[in-house]
Order: C-alpha cells, then sequence, then structure tokens
C-alpha cells in the first residue's frame, strides 16, 4: 500500500514535471548564472525559489531532477520494454519449438553475452551516430540509447522464459491444448506465456534499475543523452565534480532521488507479480 | 463397428547424444523403439485397456492415437468424427492460469454448436458456479472431473485416458471411475484406457491388451485375460497383484527386472524373464497369432 | 513392545489458527511384527511417521503424547541425542528411491558412512558389513556393484539399496513411508517380500505406511486405519480388511477394486475426507456416514472393542 503511494508520487512527479516543477532547466534563456550554486532553501545563503539549490549553471536543483527523472525513468522502462519483448519471443520460440532454431537462438544469445553491455551499447551507439547526419544527432540520441540498452539486455529474458517454456511445454495442459488442435502459436501466447511471465517481471523491475545506470553511465560516456537535457545519472556524475569543494547539494539529492524511483520500481514488480498470481488472489 | 484401426505401428525416439558428442567421440545414433509393431482394433462403444508397467509403451501408444506423436512405421485409421484425452495427472493437466469455464470452452472452439458450460459441469457432478474459479482451488478428483468436462465439451467419439485414476486416493478413484462408467453409458462413448493397475482395468475393459517393452504381447476380452492369461507375461503380472482376498494362495514373485529399452533382448523380450522360454524364443520374436505372442503358447507347451 | 505410542497429538500453528494432524492416537508394535498404517492423503499417516522418529517439519510439533521406544521416551529427547537413536535404533525407508540416496556417493561410501557411524566397527569389517548386507537384500554380484552410482541402478534395485541402508545400523524400529508405491507391480512383490522376511529374521518392529490396501494384505500383521488425524479402526489384518467394523473401512474396503470380481460400479463414499482446519464435531465421519446417528454429531467415540479388531464407532458402544 505504501509502496504503491510512493511509487505513484515518484512517478506521477518524474511524469508531470513539464508542469509541476518550478523552473525549466532545459531553457537555456531561463537561467542566470548569478543564481548558480545557490545552497538548499533551508541553509544559510539559500532562497525559498530554489528548494534544492542550484547547480553550476544557475539550474533549480529541485527541477532538473524531476526533469531528470522523467528522462531516466522514460530510457529504463523504454529500453526494459524493448528486451522484455525481444527476449520474451526468442525465449518462447526457442523454447517451444527446439531444435535448430533453439540451437542457433542460444548460440546467438551465447556470443552477445560474451560482450559486456556497454560495449554492445556503445558499438549500436557509434554506428548511429555515423549513419546519421550530424545535426540529428541530439533528436536521435534517445531513441538511439533506448534500442542499445534494450539489444545489450534482452538476452536474459530468453534464457529465463526459455527454461520455464522447456518445463510447461512436457505439462499436460500443453499436450491436452494440443490434443484440441490449438496451433502452436496460439499455444505459445494463451498457455505458455502467462505460465512463464512471472519471474520475467520481477526480472525486468530490477533491470529497469541497471537501465538507468547503463544510462548514466552512457551519458558520462558522452554517448548518453544530450548534456542539454541531463537525466538523473547525469546530474549525479556532474554533481560529482564539485562535491569536494563543498557544493554537496548538486549530487547528493539526484543520488537520492534515483534511490527512491529505483526502490518505488522494485516494489511495485513485486506487487505486480503478486497481483497477476491467481493463486494468491 | 470399427472406430480406431492400428496397422503394425511402431514409434523411435532418438536419443543419441548431441551431435558433436557423437562425432567427437565416434558414436552411433541411438533409437529408443517405444512401440514395436503393434495392431490392434477398437470397436464403437466399448471400453478397451492397455496395461502395462513402466516403460513398456502405452502411454506412447495413446499419444500416437490421439496424434501428440508422428508413427515412425505403420498406420493409424480413425472412423470417428473427433477424439479427446484425458491425462493422469489433476494437477498439470489443467492451466493454472485460466479459469475453469475458458478450459472448458476451449475444445468448442472448433464447434458450431457450443454447449453450455454448466451443464457439462453439471454433468460430471460439480455446480455451474465453478466455472468461475481456478484450478488451484479444487481438490485432486474435483480436477480430473473438470478434465473430463473438457474433454467432454469437445464431443468426441473416443476418449483415451492414460492413468486417469492412478494419482488419486481410492474413494475418489472410486467416484471418477463410477462416473466415467455412466458417461460411456449415457453418451455412448468408446474408451481407450491405459492403466498399470490389473484391478481397475478388470473392473473397466471389456477388452485387455497387454504391453511389454514397447510390443503387444496378448489381446484378449477382460473375462478371457483374468480367467485364462496365455502369455507368461500376463500370468505373472496377474500373479504379483497383491491378493486382497487373502486366499494364502502361494505365488512366486516375478524374477528379474524389465530390461533397458535402449538394448532389449534379442528374439522374444520376455525370455530372459520367463520360466518357458527354450532355444527358440532367444532367437526368433514371436508373431502375434490368435491374440497372443508367444512360442510356447503357438508350440501347445503351455 | 518396542514401539509404543501412547495419546500422540502433533499440531501445526499457523496464522489462521492451530490445525491438527494427528489427534490422539495409540498403537503399539511387537517385535517382529508388521503394523500397516494405511489411509487417504491427509489422514496423517506419514506425520504420525515423522513424529516418531522425530522428523517432523516445523511449525509441526508433538503437542501431547508420549513415543516409547523399548521402553524409554523418546519424543522428549534433545536433537542430538534423537538423531543418533534415529540411525542406530531405528531406520527409515522413503518412498522415492532416487531422492534417498545421495547421486553424488557410490552405494558402497553410503553404506560404510550409515555402518561406521553407528556400529564400533573398522574399515574392512565395515566394507564386509556392508556387501554382506547388499547380498541380503538381493543385489547381484555386491562385490561389482559396490562402487557404482545410485543412478546406475533401476527403481527396485535402488529401493533394495534404501532397505540395505535403514538395515545397516541393525535397527529395532524399521518405518517404511510408501515404499512400493514408485515401483511396478512386479518389483512392489519382491521388495514386499523382502521387507516381511528381513523384519522376521531380525526381530525388528516395522511400520508401514501406505494408501495401498493390497500392500497391507500381502505383508502386514496389523493395521491401523487412519481417517482425519485420528484412528478409525485397529485390529489384526485378516480382520480389518473381510470384517471391517467401521463405516470409513466398509466404505474403503467397497471402493477398491478387486481383481477378478464381476462387479459393474465401485462402492462410493459421497464426499470427501475433511481438511484439516474444517473437522466435524463429534465422529470425524459422521457427515459421510452412512449409518450415522445423533451420538455420532456430538461426541467424538474412543477406539470400542468390536470382536477381534476396535473401532472408533459408536455402532460398537456397550449398550
Amino acid at each position: 500500500m505504501m509502496a504503491a503511494a510512493l511509487t505513484l508520487i515518484c512517478v506521477g512527479a518524474a511524469l508531470f514535471s513539464p508542469w509541476l516543477a518550478p523552473q525549466n532547466p532545459f531553457d537555456a534563456a531561463a537561467l542566470d548564472l548569478n543564481a548558480a550554486f545557490k545552497p538548499p532553501a533551508w541553509v544559510e545563503g539559500g532562497e525559498r525559489g530554489f528548494l534544492l539549490g542550484t547547480d553550476n549553471q544557475g539550474r533549480d536543483i529541485l527541477s532538473t531532477i524531476m526533469h531528470g527523472a522523467r528522462i531516466s525513468l522514460g530510457v529504463g522502462l523504454a529500453s526494459v520494454a524493448l528486451a522484455l519483448v525481444l527476449g520474451v519471443s526468442v525465449g518462447l520460440l526457442s523454447g517451444y519449438l527446439g531444435g535448430r532454431l533453439d540451437a542457433f537462438l542460444m548460440r546467438v544469445a551465447d556470443v552477445q553475452l560474451s560482450f559486456p553491455a556497454i560495449l554492445i551499447a556503445l558499438l549500436i551507439d557509434g554506428v548511429a551516430r555515423v549513419a546519421l547526419p550530424s545535426n540529428r544527432h541530439d533528436e536521435i540520441a534517445i531513441p538511439v540509447l533506448i534500442l542499445s540498452i534494450g539489444l545489450a539486455g534482452w538476452v536474459h529474458y530468453a534464457r529465463t522464459v526459455r527454461g520455464s517454456t522447456m518445463v510447461e511445454r512436457e505439462k499436460e495442459y500443453v499436450q491436452a491444448a494440443r490434443v484440441i488442435g490449438r496451433r502452436p502459436l496460439a499455444i505459445m501466447l494463451s498457455h505458455v506465456l502467462p505460465n512463464v511471465m512471472g519471474p520475467v517481471l520481477v526480472l525486468a523491475t530490477i533491470n529497469i534499475a541497471t537501465a538507468i545506470i547503463t544510462e548514466a553511465t552512457l551519458s558520462f560516456l558522452g554517448v548518453g543523452v544530450p548534456a542539454t537535457r541531463p537525466s538523473l545519472g547525469t546530474l549525479i556524475r556532474v554533481g560529482n565534480e564539485f562535491l569536494y569543494s563543498g557544493e554537496w547539494w548538486i549530487t547528493v539529492f539526484p543520488g537520492a532521488a534515483l534511490v527512491v524511483l529505483v526502490l518505488s520500481v522494485n516494489l511495485l514488480g513485486d506487487w505486480l507479480r503478486d497481483a497477476l498470481n491467481p493463486r494468491l488472489r | 463397428m470399427l472406430l480406431l484401426k492400428l496397422d503394425s505401428v511402431s514409434r523411435d525416439f532418438d536419443v543419441s547424444r548431441p551431435w558433436l558428442n557423437r562425432v567427437l567421440e565416434h558414436e552411433p545414433r541411438r533409437l529408443l523403439r517405444a512401440v514395436d509393431r503393434v495392431s490392434f482394433d477398437v470397436t464403437r462403444g466399448e471400453t478397451l485397456a492397455l496395461v502395462g508397467e513402466s516403460g513398456c509403451g502405452k502411454s506412447t501408444v495413446a499419444r500416437l492415437i490421439v496424434g501428440l506423436h508422428a508413427p515412425t512405421e505403420g498406420s493409424l485409421a480413425f472412423h470417428g468424427r473427433r477424439m479427446q484425452m484425458i491425462f493422469q495427472d489433476p494437477y498439470a493437466s489443467l492451466n493454472p492460469r485460466w479459469r475453469v469455464r475458458k478450459i472448458i470452452e476451449e475444445p468448442m472452439m472448433f464447434l458450431e454448436n457450443k454447449r453450455d458450460v454448466g451443464e457439462l459441469l453439471r454433468q460430471v457432478g460439480l455446480s455451474p458456479d465453478d466455472a468461475e474459479r481456478y484450478p488451484h482451488e479444487f481438490s485432486g478428483g474435483q480436477r480430473q472431473r473438470i478434465s473430463i468436462a473438457r474433454a467432454l465439451a469437445g464431443e468426441p467419439d473416443l476418449l483415451i485416458c492414460d492413468e486417469p485414476t492412478s494419482a488419486l486416493d481410492v474413494s475418489v478413484q472410486a467416484q471418477i471411475l463410477n462416473l466415467m462408467a455412466e458417461l460411456q453409458e449415457r453418451l455412448g462413448l468408446t474408451y481407450v484406457f491405459i492403466s498399470h493397475n490389473l484391478a481397475v482395468v478388470s473392473l473397466v475393459a471389456d477388452r485387455v491388451g497387454v504391453m511389454y517393452l514397447g510390443r503387444l504381447v496378448e489381446i484378449a476380452s477382460s473375462k478371457d485375460l483374468f480367467s485364462r492369461p496365455r502369455h507368461p507375461y500376463t500370468r505373472m503380472l496377474l500373479d504379483a497383484v497383491p491378493d486382497l482376498a487373502m486366499s494364502g494362495k502361494s505365488r512366486t514373485p516375478v524374477a528379474g527386472e524389465v530390461p533397458n529399452p535402449l538394448a532389449p533382448p534379442r528374439g522374444c523380450a520376455f525370455h530372459p524373464r520367463c520360466p518357458h522360454a527354450n532355444e527358440r524364443c532367444r532367437v526368433e520374436t514371436p508373431r502375434f497369432l490368435n491374440g497372443v505372442a508367444c512360442h510356447a503358447v503357438e508350440e501347445g507347451r503351455i | 513392545m518396542i514401539l509404543e505410542v501412547q495419546g500422540l497429538k502433533v499440531q501445526f500453528p499457523t496464522r489462521r489458527g492451530t490445525l491438527t494432524a494427528v489427534d490422539d492416537i495409540s498403537f503399539s508394535i511387537a517385535p517382529g511384527e508388521v503394523l500397516g498404517v494405511v489411509g487417504e492423503s491427509g489422514a496423517g499417516k506419514s506425520i504420525t511417521g515423522m513424529a516418531v522418529i522425530g522428523l517432523l517439519d516445523p511449525p509441526g510439533r508433538i503437542a501431547a503424547g508420549e513415543v516409547r521406544l523399548e521402553g524409554e521416551r523418546i519424543d522428549n529427547l534433545p536433537h542430538e541425542a534423537l538423531r543418533r537413536i534415529r540411525g542406530r535404533r531405528i531406520g527409515v525407508i522413503f518412498q522415492d528411491p532416487l531422492t534417498s540416496l545421495n547421486p553424488l556417493y557410490t552405494i558402497g561410501q553410503q553404506l560404510e558412512e550409515t555402518i561406521l557411524t553407528h556400529l564400533p566397527l573398522n574399515r574392512t569389517q565395515a566394507r564386509e558389513s556392508a556387501l554382506s548386507l547388499l547380498r541380503e537384500v538381493g543385489i547381484p554380484a555386491p562385490e561389482a556393484r559396490y562402487g557404482n552410482y545410485p543412478h546406475h541402478f533401476s527403481g527396485g534395485m535402488r529401493q533394495r539399496v534404501v532397505i540395505a541402508l535403514a538395515l545397516a545400523a541393525e535397527p529395532r524400529l524399521l518405518i517404511a513411508d510408501e515404499p512400493t508405491t514408485a515401483l511396478d507391480v512386479s518389483i512392489q512383490a519382491q521388495i514386499i517380500a523382502l521387507i516381511k522376511r528381513l523384519a522376521a529374521e531380525r526381530g525388528a518392529a516395522v511400520m508401514l505406511i501406505t494408501h495401498d490396501m493390497g500392500v497391507i494384505a500381502e505383508t502386514a500383521h496389523r493395521v491401523a486405519v487412519m481417517y482425519a488425524g485420528r484412528i478409525a479402526e485397529i485390529g489384526p489384518v485378516r480382520d480389518v480388511i473381510h470384517a471391517p467394523r467401521h463405516p470409513y473401512t466398509v466404505g474403503l474396503m467397497g471402493s477398491i477394486p478387486k481383481v477378478g470380481t464381476h462387479q459393474s460400479r465401485l462402492m462410493q463414499i459421497e464426499g470427501a475426507m475433511p481438511r484439516l482446519n474444517a473437522i466435524p464435531p463429534g465422529c470425524a465421519f459422521n457427515p459421510r456416514c452412512p449409518k450415522r446417528f445423533a451420538r455420532c454429531g456430538v461426541e467424538r467415540p474412543a477406539l470400542l472393542d468390536a470382536g477381534t479388531s476396535r473401532a472408533a464407532c459408536w455402532l460398537h458402544a456397550a449398550t
């Protein structure tokens, strides 16, 4: 109950940030360098208008957190959704149909697993940058980011689903469906899929956190979100530089926000999995 | 009226090791002959039982009949319209994520006149309200009833029952067997009943086929098989059934164990354990004659 | 008496209240005797066995009663003492031979380990003892098979090894929980004969837990029929099977199909065994009983004398 409320607040704040946030941190014109490095409102020197202080360019930390969370959440959800759809499909087909298709797909998965996710993401991103004109970079940066993180992450789901599918395939309710005359695709989607989704949902919620962190890493390496539209990850990285000079709020608040966001996503995932299990109703 | 005919049906399974291992270790392909040239007929309205111990191939025959496997050799001819199957494990034969209503409606997808789910549930002794529940809310016996209702929904001529009561308690088994008998009478169903339990078979079957290591060794009417078993394996099987009447008759427990199906004995598969085996049995596979496949019977020795 | 169980009560505390899985049962087993404990699933027979050897899964616990092995109480012993007794004086045979044996050790190693743990022998003597046990349980060429792993054996052979393990420390009491259920009928007969013979030779007491009346008829001297955690009837096997005194036993015997009889329908007991949290007051069987009367729904019957057996049924109340 509490978890649901917490998640709702976080997600709501993130999604509706353009309307809720006190300031639009992406609008360069609205920024005032004189307002830079202001501490949080309750510390001496702070201002009411900048509740959590400002960063090195005069951006309000609270607003930036809200906008950044929006981007982090968006990238996390989208890339996990992509990985999920791709991985579950491969896993289902591989596990149910078996044979050469299974052998081939699993070798592809094995090969991909031998590359670290960051490398794969860098590769895809690099290719995209070369292939597209440079003035479009900022526009497509986020979709490319989603694509890279998504493509790097599908193997996990495929393996899990394949294992569960192979177990369910031998169960008698699947054989009963075959006797009834259902086609393999119908059986995979209507019979097997609902029974293998459980562990997948839990994996997905854990992976949203991983995706957000991967996105932050990529942004750090300069191939993630553009610097003009920082995500939570970028904020933390940027703020880190100022940690030792005393402006702690620039990194601490985004860090705390990330923790709370990830925690509530995980709790939501647990709740979702239990809610969908008929045995616990 | 002939409903089902199996003609010299065989089924092999490839249990070879993975291709790479085989190549590196120079191993040949390994084929498991689970069903070996089995032939029999099923007449409309009767109950034909297939008995045997584990590994004899009776479940594979069931799956061949219903189309879950294709025969490697031989042919099957079904002269009815539809077949349905009831499985052994009441906990795995219903999709845990589907409501009972959806489970029972599934076979009706391909029919024009759909039956009423509530009516089907009543027919098997459950209440129409149970349609909105999930399988895990029911006991083993009730789940088997749901399986039966699902099978009936498809309006089958032939019902293949693979050990339908083996996983149930004795008193629940009695309820399900009585139900199945009643349904057969009322709806004119034909059953192929697979079981390892001879006592259950003696109750439900009109004709009984005995299988050993993939082969059909004897087939006879229920009355004949239980009073005058001919094949030595049938005799041993009947002898091994615990004697509830406690008549104190002396029994010789069956010697030895079922051999490895990957390397069946030459000639008659039963000869290592058979008290009547002679030289011919060790070399020549007996032909199926007059309902039994045994040299000793053919030669009049027993 | 080797085993004496007096007023045993096993309970499981749960969030929704305490469930009584075994409710005040008493029985005893003499040396060389096989007592069959028969019942359907949920009757509490396996739990009784586990309670006797102290292997109840927590939160289950013995709430009342006594278990005595050769006169000494064992239900109130600390873990360590009970563990020593378990291997040495009580042998256990479980249902699934596949999981009863450790797949990573050879059967020779497992036998030796058990023997060395409980008997004051050196390794050579232990090996000799193990080989002779394997011979006794009917494993052909035991020297050759001594170094084999469990998966090299078939189901029936594995169960024989399990029996050898159970007998290795020369126990006084043998508890067999569904020892033949996972085996084919022809192997079943072999194993039943084996258990019977070995127990008689060693003068051990055997508690044979099963749902299969046929196995009981072949093996046991006396039988206790359990229902909803209670003993419904207990007596000599022949009498209980041929002339049951409790309506549940009558119904049970009627529902068992028998080879050779020409029946068209089996006797059917309506309804199902009550769940542990819904046991009716009075006699647990009364809602399903064709012979019930007023007293049955109010007062729980104790085991009353009924000829050579005893049955927990008011029909046998002395008038």
